[in-house]
């Protein structure tokens, strides 16, 4: 959550402009799948590893299909990592039960699960990212509002998309301003920053009076009209069940393990 | 801190989705009562403006290290509770899809360890009692620090709760309690710096834009209640890392009595054939523990290790999930082959 990564989310936008069948599928659609993507994906036995693999198709078909570009899923999942890698990093050093033989080499259900941990967070992020990447946030928030969410927050979500980028400009000239006064010192007191930050905040807070009165005069009344007026095709359905069949599928058995087996027996 | 996907369980995801979800609701309804007019873009704005106060830091005397505004507390304090927790959770929501911060199993968890108690715990238990009407000055400040550790520990202390009851990490629970409490101790203090920075300039530069008396204060008789229930949460911390560093048998035990595991190593197999049995009878851990996998397969020369564990299913669990991996790779190589045209497209 850098400043480096401001210029991303922008791009975000870019890719979600795009068309392709993965574009086109409703929103709601993609959403559940996604949702019962990641719950099945977390719901493994924590030392799980090969059964995971297998699902790594559904981003990567979402991703492929959608034209999304692929090393900056990458870049994101780095910047979004260490928790998660954190965390997990202390699993072979706790639990040092061997747990699986491949050959001669005896593997701890440690390192297992730490496998299985980096394994689910590439799929989880990954989903996540692609999800909002072929959908974009202004038809995943409408499908969202009829699939249930509260309209004060699918407002607020809309609302607050909508002036990250202007205010974050604001932010950046300011730092920008702050850089170039600053005679190469960093960071500020916290005199000053309490006043630059407060300057900003006043700013804003302007901004949002001006923003409601334009609002009134365009006749705004509570919900942010979006042109998007998806309907739930068959497409989509199938969709949906076909997902949630493979998911079921590589949930109750190990695909990789099953085709492991398949080639090895045909080699011997 | 963030909890993320790859820490948690089906389980506890869904059931802080459906805390946090209940939370929405809520505060959504509460919203449309209090009738403010300009109350959704200044949401809107204002969940940018946490974005953005993030790009400039501060100093912190005497460490070389800076710090910046995280955003709960100020939030409340300029919203009140309610529209500070729906702006909490819409800013985590677009961290989860877009920076890929969190996630959205565990977006749940993040709203409630981030906006619940910086909005319904810290703000109207701590600061107001602590602050009374004040935004500037020594009182105010020392409020705003106080209530944004307290806010921040209880967060890091139910992210150390989610991580144990998912049971995926194998982080000991006093081990982690040890860990996290201390750095968001730190997090704390300059967030609660910031804060008061930022409130006592806005107090002096336009005390208007402070909303003092939207909110019915506190009644003044529960107040010494509400200090004591504040000071206990701020203490309870402090109390269960100390616990856990000079009992950690007993706390581990009582984890274990809780959730079904038992994070200390046993290396006899009988300990943890009954956790196994355990484990499966416990709801709310599905699936949790060791997987008998692939039930035929024969355990050739594993009856010293795992019960999982032969040399047949490891080996073709490794060659079919390179395969499986290979394949992945060809069909998102193929498609983006077939695919017409570049993602923008005439733009």
């Amino acid at each position: 959550m850098e400043s480096a990564t401001w210029p991303d989310i922008g791009r975000m936008d870019d890719w979600a402009r795009g068309d392709s069948p993965a574009h086109r599928l409703d929103a709601r659609a993609k959403a559940v799948a996604t949702l019962a993507f990641i719950v099945v994906v977390m719901s493994f036995p924590r030392r799980e590893v090969s059964a995971l693999v297998p699902f790594l198709l559904y981003p990567v078909v979402l991703t492929s299909v959608s034209r999304i570009p692929i090393g900056e899923i990458f870049r994101k999942m780095l910047v979004a990592s260490p928790f998660a890698v954190f965390v997990g990093m202390f699993n072979p050093l706790l639990d040092r039960q061997p747990a699986a033989v491949v050959g001669t080499i005896v593997i701890s259900g440690g390192w297992l699960s730490f496998a299985s941990i980096l394994l689910r967070f590439v799929l989880t992020v990954w989903a996540a990212l692609a999800l909002v990447g072929c959908t974009g946030i202004y038809r995943l928030v409408a499908g969202l509002e009829r699939l249930g969410l509260p309209r004060v927050f699918a407002v607020q979500l809309l609302f607050l998309y909508r002036y990250l980028f202007v205010i974050a400009n604001e932010g950046a000239r300011m730092k920008r301003g702050v850089d170039a006064r600053a005679g190469g010192k960093k960071a500020l007191t916290l005199r000053v920053y309490g006043s630059l930050i407060g300057h900003l905040l006043l700013r804003s807070m302007d901004r949002a009076e001006r923003v409601h009165r334009a609002m009134l005069a365009r006749g705004y009344e509570g919900r942010v009209a979006t042109l998007d007026r998806s309907r739930f095709r068959a497409d989509d359905g199938f969709f949906v069940f076909g997902c949630l069949t493979a998911f079921g599928v590589a949930r109750a058995w190990n695909l990789s393990a099953a085709i492991g087996r398949l080639v090895l027996g045909a080699a011997a | 801190m963030h909890m993320a996907d790859a820490l948690i369980s089906p389980a506890v995801g869904g059931a802080f989705w459906a805390v946090s979800g209940g939370l929405i609701v809520y505060c959504a309804r509460k919203i449309k009562q209090t009738l403010r007019e300009n109350l959704v873009p200044m949401m809107g704005v204002l969940g940018a403006f946490i974005f953005a106060a993030q790009m400039l830091n501060f100093s912190i005397p005497g460490t070389g290290s800076s710090g910046h505004l995280g955003g709960g507390l100020i939030l409340t304090i300029l919203l009140g509770p309610h529209a500070a927790f729906i702006v909490m959770a819409s800013v985590l929501t677009v961290q989860a899809l877009f920076f890929a911060d969190g996630g959205l199993l565990a977006l749940g968890c993040n709203i409630f360890n981030l906006g619940f108690f910086p909005a319904f715990v810290a703000y109207p238990l701590i600061y107001r009692a602590l602050a009374k009407d004040r935004r500037d000055g020594a009182r105010a400040s020392w409020a705003a620090v106080v209530a944004a550790v307290a806010g921040l520990e209880l967060g890091a202390f139910f992210v150390v709760l989610q991580t144990q009851l998912s049971g995926i990490s194998e982080l000991p629970f006093g081990a982690f309690v040890l860990m996290m409490l201390p750095i968001h101790l730190a997090i704390g203090v300059v967030e609660g710096l910031a804060t008061a920075a930022v409130v006592s300039f806005v107090a002096k530069a336009r005390p208007e834009a402070l909303p003092a008396a939207v909110y019915a204060p506190t009644p003044g008789r529960l107040r010494p209640v509400l200090i004591g229930f504040a000071v206990a949460a701020l203490l309870f911390g402090g109390v269960a890392s100390w616990f856990a560093s000079t009992h950690p048998d007993g706390l581990e035990w009582s984890m274990f009595k809780v959730s079904g595991k038992e994070k200390l190593e046993a290396p006899s197999g009988g300990i943890h054939e009954t956790l196994a049995g355990i484990q499966e009878k416990t709801a709310f851990l599905p699936n949790y523990g060791f997987k008998t996998a692939e039930g035929e397969s024969a355990p050739e020369e594993a009856a010293a290790a795992w019960p999982a564990v032969s040399a047949g299913t490891s080996v073709s669990g490794v060659v079919g999930g390179i395969l499986t991996l290979a394949a992945a790779g060809i069909v998102g190589l193929a498609l983006r082959a077939r695919a017409p045209r570049a993602v923008g497209g005439n733009g």
